[in-house]
């Protein structure tokens, strides 16, 4: 019986495990590097990275003020529930002030939000998801009251000289 | 199994090695069905029919298609210009998929209102719920083939569903999709389980199901079993040969079924965006979310609960939850009388509610969520819920009506 | 019948939500497409090879296709209708897909994106929104480079390509307020700034046929499909009468 079943067990685990990505996959996954000397400040651009756009903005003096006055509408101001690399984990959510580094995958159902840098009197401006209606800041938090559960994530990266930053790797800095 | 059919020529010689003329007799000719059925009853075997219409349609549009990230849209379009008729074989497809989950509802619907998955039927019902499961699957998975933005991000949207589940949910989704996010390989297995894996468990589900049902026999609108009164020769009084009586009457039901699909497979085979979605028509695009993401309308009642609750871990628990009851109906009711004919008017309110939430659900999964929608959208998730919740409450002292002896 | 229904652009269409989609656009009419006018289409076919082709492919769809379909011969869809040349720097074969020339490449640099294919776009998109959108453009210095703005498809990157034939039209504003109180300008006309080489209707007309060819080449089998579904449908009723009559017999001895 017990033979029989660990049996069972080993012949299924090869063909589970067919399932997981292949060493192609793998491959298209590794880090990627971006130059950004040309970014002008609240541009965003999008680099592909493990097939998944990543985003790089240039936030300018305006866009990070807003940080702080949207504080009391978000859901997890401090990231105490996202995913992103610790380096990562402080207000505005980046290696430095200027430059965000973000995955542009909804946490909720994985769509694409849209980059809405304009400042209104309604929002003060950053992401919205055109699926469901959730929100985020320039920094990728959450608002409160839309489906997203957590802030944006922040994929590993780093910044190899002053033009040019690496996505997918932590790197040393 | 007393006397052995002992025929002469080919049948004798067939019977003595396969069961044949058993088998007919046993399924059709002599399998005795209620005299009463009435229109419900034609949607078992419009089932069926559609289902061997997939099959033969699918069979023959695999021998043109490719699936590949990078040619799956434009085989598709291959299909519906290059090869000769491929537009007829992909509508029919297309469309019997839909045609395929109206005809369940309706197959389903009818087992609730006549109580068929009560005893001595819930096997029936059990098997007859994991065949509308593989359906699902099916349809989603095939869903995806056309590579279309819809399919694309349709297909995002419920394999995200799964990084909801605590701890292996992010590891679970990436084994799912076989890639960081849905592509070539993803695709790829898609097409190997709604080509041929999903319809091998659905065929044997189907055959399992029929099994089961011309083993207890057939309920009826009034709720009766036939069996319980038989003439001398132990043939109910109310039955009547399934062949030819049914399978003369089922011809009418298919006849009038083609006729509406035909109607929409050469005159409406978008059916205004609901069977085949307009932005289904762009090819699939991972850096650009379409506008407005909605499923395919038979998956929307499903959707609409998913969206109207806060929470994303509860939303998909409710969501499968409100597919998962479906299975224990069998048990919730805890009502000895069959069908709705005899059955208190606090059921048939239930059965209304169940109705108008069902569809109000639908049709709230295919808008955009506004906040008075979201609002309704929960009003009717709790209207669903209820159904079960309320027929379980009042089943257990109903004010029924007396049930006849006969079929009416 | 060739008749343009127009219906007034709905000045009081419920203001746009935020990030909802859709909202107010500019013009708003709707169109009818006569399949049997085959000269409408082939107007249009001209109309889009000419103008389209250049940096739009239709790639699931052939030339010699559209000839058959249109009642064009093959010998004058090379003439008049091909323009393109294969890799080999040879006129492209009657029977090719309709590729565009430009790569991928290319366009990424000169657009920042690739154009859509149009093969299908009338099925996406709809023949309406192909009709405004084409009539849709007008003057916006502010966006550089391409000097227009699209009233359907705000901050599009496609440059008005047909300005030769429309002239350019300057937009006319009102403002309005929405549902959430807020005033926001929206479009409510157009006014001719510098004449092109047709009249007003004389465009309307041109893209009327433009988006009847759009419509044909999303769909190219749709009157094969309603012929054969109307035959389809006749024969099932003859069917139904019988199979009734044959299930009446049967069933006459069961009360």
């Amino acid at each position: 019986m017990v033979v029989g079943a660990v049996g069972m067990v080993a012949v299924a685990v090869p063909f589970l495990k067919t399932w997981s990505p292949s060493a192609r996959a793998k491959t298209a996954g590794a880090p990627v590097e971006a130059n950004i000397s040309k970014l002008q400040p609240g541009q965003l651009i999008i680099v592909k990275w493990r097939g998944k756009p990543v985003w790089v903005v240039r936030r300018d003096e305006k866009a990070l003020a807003t940080l702080e006055k949207v504080v009391d509408e978000l859901r997890d101001v401090d990231s105490d529930e996202s995913l992103q690399p610790e380096y990562a984990k402080n207000w505005h959510r980046s290696r430095k002030k200027e430059f965000l580094i973000m995955e542009g995958i909804c946490t909720h159902l994985g769509c694409s939000p849209t980059y809405r840098p304009e400042i209104t009197s309604d929002f003060q401006g950053g992401f919205f998801c055109p699926c469901h209606g959730s929100k985020f800041d320039f920094a990728g938090r959450v608002y409160q009251g839309v489906p997203a559960p957590t802030n944006l994530t922040i994929p590993p990266h780093y910044f190899v000289s002053d033009d040019v930053i690496l996505i997918g790797e932590d790197g040393v800095a | 199994m007393s006397e052995k059919q002992t025929g002469t020529g080919l049948m004798g010689w067939i019977d003595a090695r396969f069961p044949l003329t058993k088998m007919y007799e046993e399924h059709l000719s002599k399998y005795y069905a209620p005299k009463n059925f009435n229109f419900w009853y034609f949607f078992g075997s419009l089932a069926l029919l559609v289902l061997v219409i997939q099959i033969v349609t699918g069979i023959f549009l695999t021998m043109h298609y490719k699936p590949d990230g990078d040619l799956a849209f434009a085989s598709v379009e291959h299909i519906m210009r290059d090869v000769d008729w491929g537009w007829l074989i992909r509508y029919l497809h297309s469309t019997g998929a839909s045609a395929f989950f109206i005809v369940v509802y309706l197959h389903m619907f009818r087992a609730l209102i006549y109580g068929s998955y009560q005893k001595p039927r819930e096997l029936i019902w059990i098997f007859g719920m994991f065949i509308f499961l593989a359906l699902m699957a099916e349809a989603f998975m095939g869903y995806l083939l056309p590579w279309g933005q819809m399919s694309y991000w349709g297909a995002q949207v419920i394999i995200s569903l799964f990084g909801a589940i605590p701890i292996v949910g992010d590891e679970l989704t990436l084994w799912i999709r076989g890639d960081f996010v849905i592509s070539d390989a993803t695709l790829n297995r898609f097409f190997a389980l709604h080509v041929i894996a999903v319809p091998l468990v659905l065929l044997m589900l189907v055959v399992m199901h029929i099994i089961a049902l011309h083993e207890v026999g057939s309920n009826n609108p009034d709720g009766v079993e036939i069996k319980k009164n038989k003439d001398e020769n132990g043939i109910p009084l109310d039955g009547i040969p399934f062949h030819p009586y049914y399978t003369v009457k089922d011809i009418v039901g298919t006849v009038v079924f083609l006729i509406l699909f035909s109607v929409v497979v050469f005159f409406m085979p978008e059916m205004g965006g609901y069977f085949l979605e307009y932005a289904n028509f762009v090819p699939a695009d991972q850096f650009k979310t379409p506008e407005h993401i909605a499923p395919v309308w038979y998956f929307t009642p499903f959707y609409a609960i998913l969206r109207a609750i806060p929470d994303k871990l509860m939303g998909v628990i409710a969501m499968f939850a409100a597919i998962a009851v479906l299975f224990f109906m069998p048990w919730i009711d805890r009502g000895k009388v069959k069908s709705v004919r005899y059955r208190s008017g606090a059921f048939k309110l239930l059965l209304v509610m169940l109705v108008v939430s069902f569809i109000g659900l639908g049709y709230l999964g295919a808008l955009p969520a506004t906040e008075t929608r979201t609002m309704f959208a929960r009003l009717f998730s709790v209207g669903y819920f209820g159904f079960f919740v309320g027929l379980w409450w009042i089943s257990k002292n109903e004010n029924t009506k007396p049930v006849p002896e006969r079929v009416q | 019948m060739r008749a343009i229904l127009i219906i007034v652009a709905g000045l009081m269409l419920p203001a746009v939500t935020w990030g909802a989609g859709g909202g107010h656009t500019y013009p708003d009419d709707r169109i009818e497409i006569d399949w049997d006018d085959k000269a409408a289409m082939q107007r249009g076919a001209r109309t889009f090879v000419n103008y389209c082709l250049s940096c739009h492919s239709a790639a699931y769809s052939r030339f010699n296709r559209v000839g058959q379909d249109l009642g064009i011969p093959d010998e004058v869809v090379r003439d008049n209708l091909i323009f393109t040349t294969d890799m080999n720097g040879d006129k492209t074969k009657v029977g090719a897909l309709m590729k565009t020339t430009m790569t991928p490449e290319y366009a990424e640099q000169a657009f920042g994106i690739t154009p859509p294919d149009l093969s299908l776009v009338a099925r996406s998109r709809g023949v309406n929104w192909l009709y405004n959108y084409m009539r849709g453009f007008y003057v916006d210095e502010s966006r550089e480079g391409l000097g227009v703005n699209n009233g359907v498809f705000a901050n599009v990157g496609m440059p008005h390509v047909l300005a030769e034939l429309q002239g350019l039209q300057a937009p006319q504003y009102k403002t309005v307020t929405d549902s959430h109180g807020n005033e926001q300008e929206v479009i409510v006309g157009f006014e001719l700034v510098k004449a092109g080489s047709l009249t007003q209707s004389e465009y309307d007309k041109t893209i009327h046929d433009l988006v009847a060819f759009l419509d044909y080449l999303a769909e190219p089998y749709k009157q094969t499909r309603k012929n054969v579904g109307t035959g389809v449908i006749i024969f099932l009723f003859v069917f139904l009468i019988l199979a009734y009559a044959l299930k009446r017999e049967y069933w006459k001895d069961v009360h």
